[in-house]
């Protein structure tokens, strides 16, 4: 079943992007952060769409892998992947970026290792999908692309060219 | 996925996929050590005892660095201040550590196959950090690390470990490493420092001549003399053993081409290896330090997935 369909999904990226833009006008004093390894995909997109309405040098984009400050390593061994933060967060707002907002746990980690990089003066959440219902933390996002009412034991998955082919987002039969 | 086996007690135990994990796993923790705030919370509830029964501040230091890094819980036995002074046997004071719920074990000892031994009889993981003339394989890997950081890969890289490969488990470990991964290896040395056996044994080249060496490889690992053996029959004397095979400034300006220059430390100056080379760009041996606990990191991770649920 489709939640997101590849028309659509182009759409919401640009109306995140604006959004974003609305919120922190130039991005003043503001940098972007995708999630890895699943929010680099849209950060990406909407790092993309940023770049058509601002001069290059004002939007400061970075990688965060938060592997290390997962609260789960004693159950299930997880492989890093690149972190790449390449200016300073003291006193920025940081707009975090992932694909879905589940539980909530991801970004309580992000939060954690945005604090090895310094002390914003912000954070901001922006995803794609925001599975409300199925949250663990008191966690909510500043941007949203769709919002999920209901509890549903179904997976959702996020497709995206580089990998399947097709930037849509589904859910699995379980 | 996770390493294929519950220890690291040598690199024969480990194949390739294990060596890439640990690797490129090394490579996200070196990052981590260039930000502001060098620790990350991820072993925070484990306990991990350093049991050293031989002599070792920098290795040590390493593990006890990277342990403490990844917010573990550190106990240090060194063997002086201890019952094994009083007798106690290995496994009983293995045992009596465990008692207490420690969840990992890093063992130094001066008998070849200490680790492996206490491997069959406790439940907790083991790093081994140096078993007598047998393998050091976190060296090895923060060695590869280096020579990877500095060359792009290992296979096809010409590597000559130079000096007394004979009671070396650092140059086993690294023989056995540079061989899983394709790597083209030459021991050089004193006739009387390198065993007979390992040409056929391990596949590797043989030299006697440490200009010919230093002009084949790409990089040369230069193990240290140990200053306990002068006086046995090895070699007649440090002086002469640095003139017939110590890396000087002058050896390398002959060479047709600049090669790297690495030791495992610690570095006897003027014997095996001249002060100038130690601190000229062609050495990488502070380098190998830092990697060092980047790569011991990496290791105290991927073995953590293993403990029991709290």
């Amino acid at each position: 079943m489709i939640l997101i369909s590849e028309q659509q999904l182009p759409s919401i990226v640009k109306r995140l992007a604006h959004q974003i833009l609305e919120t922190y006008p130039g991005l003043n004093n503001a940098v972007i952060v995708g999630l890895q390894p699943r929010g680099v995909y849209l950060s990406d997109r909407i790092v993309a769409a940023l770049t058509q309405e601002l001069a290059p040098e004002q939007v400061l984009y970075g990688k965060l892998d938060i592997t290390f400050f997962r609260d789960d390593i004693r159950r299930e061994l997880h492989l890093a992947t690149q972190t790449h933060l390449p200016f300073s967060i003291e006193g920025k707002t940081v707009i975090l970026i992932d694909d879905v907002l589940f539980t909530g746990r991801t970004i309580r980690a992000a939060l954690d290792a945005l604090l090895s990089f310094g002390r914003p003066s912000k954070v901001a959440l922006c995803v794609l999908v925001d599975r409300k219902p199925s949250r663990e933390l008191p966690i909510q996002p500043d941007f949203s692309g769709k919002e999920m009412d209901t509890l549903t034991p179904q997976k959702v998955k996020v497709r995206w060219k580089e990998n399947d082919g097709v930037d849509d987002v589904v859910l699995l039969a379980e | 996925m996770a390493l294929s086996t519950k220890h690291l007690l040598g690199i024969k135990d480990l194949n390739n996929e294990d060596i890439q994990l640990i690797l490129s796993t090394a490579g996200q923790f070196k990052e981590v050590l260039q930000r502001p705030v060098k620790k990350v919370p991820t072993l925070r509830d484990v306990n991990i005892v350093n049991l050293f029964y031989e002599n070792s501040t920098r290795t040590r230091i390493s593990f006890e660095l990277a342990e403490k890094r990844l917010s573990a819980d550190v106990v240090n036995f060194t063997v002086s201040s201890s019952s094994a002074a009083k007798g106690e046997t290995l496994l009983d004071t293995v045992n009596n550590i465990l008692s207490m719920k420690v969840d990992m074990v890093v063992m130094r000892h001066s008998a070849s196959g200490a680790p492996h031994f206490l491997a069959k009889h406790i439940d907790a993981a083991i790093i081994n950090a140096g078993d007598g003339i047998n393998e050091h394989p976190t060296q090895a890997l923060l060695d590869a690390f280096s020579m990877v950081e500095k060359f792009g890969s290992l296979k096809g890289l010409k590597v000559a470990i130079i000096g007394d490969i004979m009671h070396s488990r650092v140059a086993l470990s690294n023989i056995y490493l540079l061989k899983k991964m394709g790597a083209e290896i030459m021991v050089a040395g004193p006739p009387t420092l390198i065993p007979t056996y390992l040409q056929a044994a391990m596949d590797v080249k043989v030299e006697y001549n440490i200009d010919k060496a230093l002009a084949w490889c790409d990089v040369a690992n230069v193990l240290r003399i140990q200053l306990e053996r002068q006086n046995q029959p090895l070699f007649s004397s440090l002086r002469e053993y640095n003139l017939a095979y110590g890396i000087t400034m002058e050896r390398l300006n002959k060479l047709k081409s600049e090669i790297v220059i690495m030791h495992p430390g610690p570095i006897n100056r003027g014997v095996e290896m001249d002060s100038e080379v130690a601190d000229s760009k062609h050495a990488i041996i502070l380098d190998q330090v830092e990697n060092g606990v980047a790569v011991r990191m990496a290791c105290l991770y991927l073995l953590t997935g293993r403990t029991n649920p709290a």
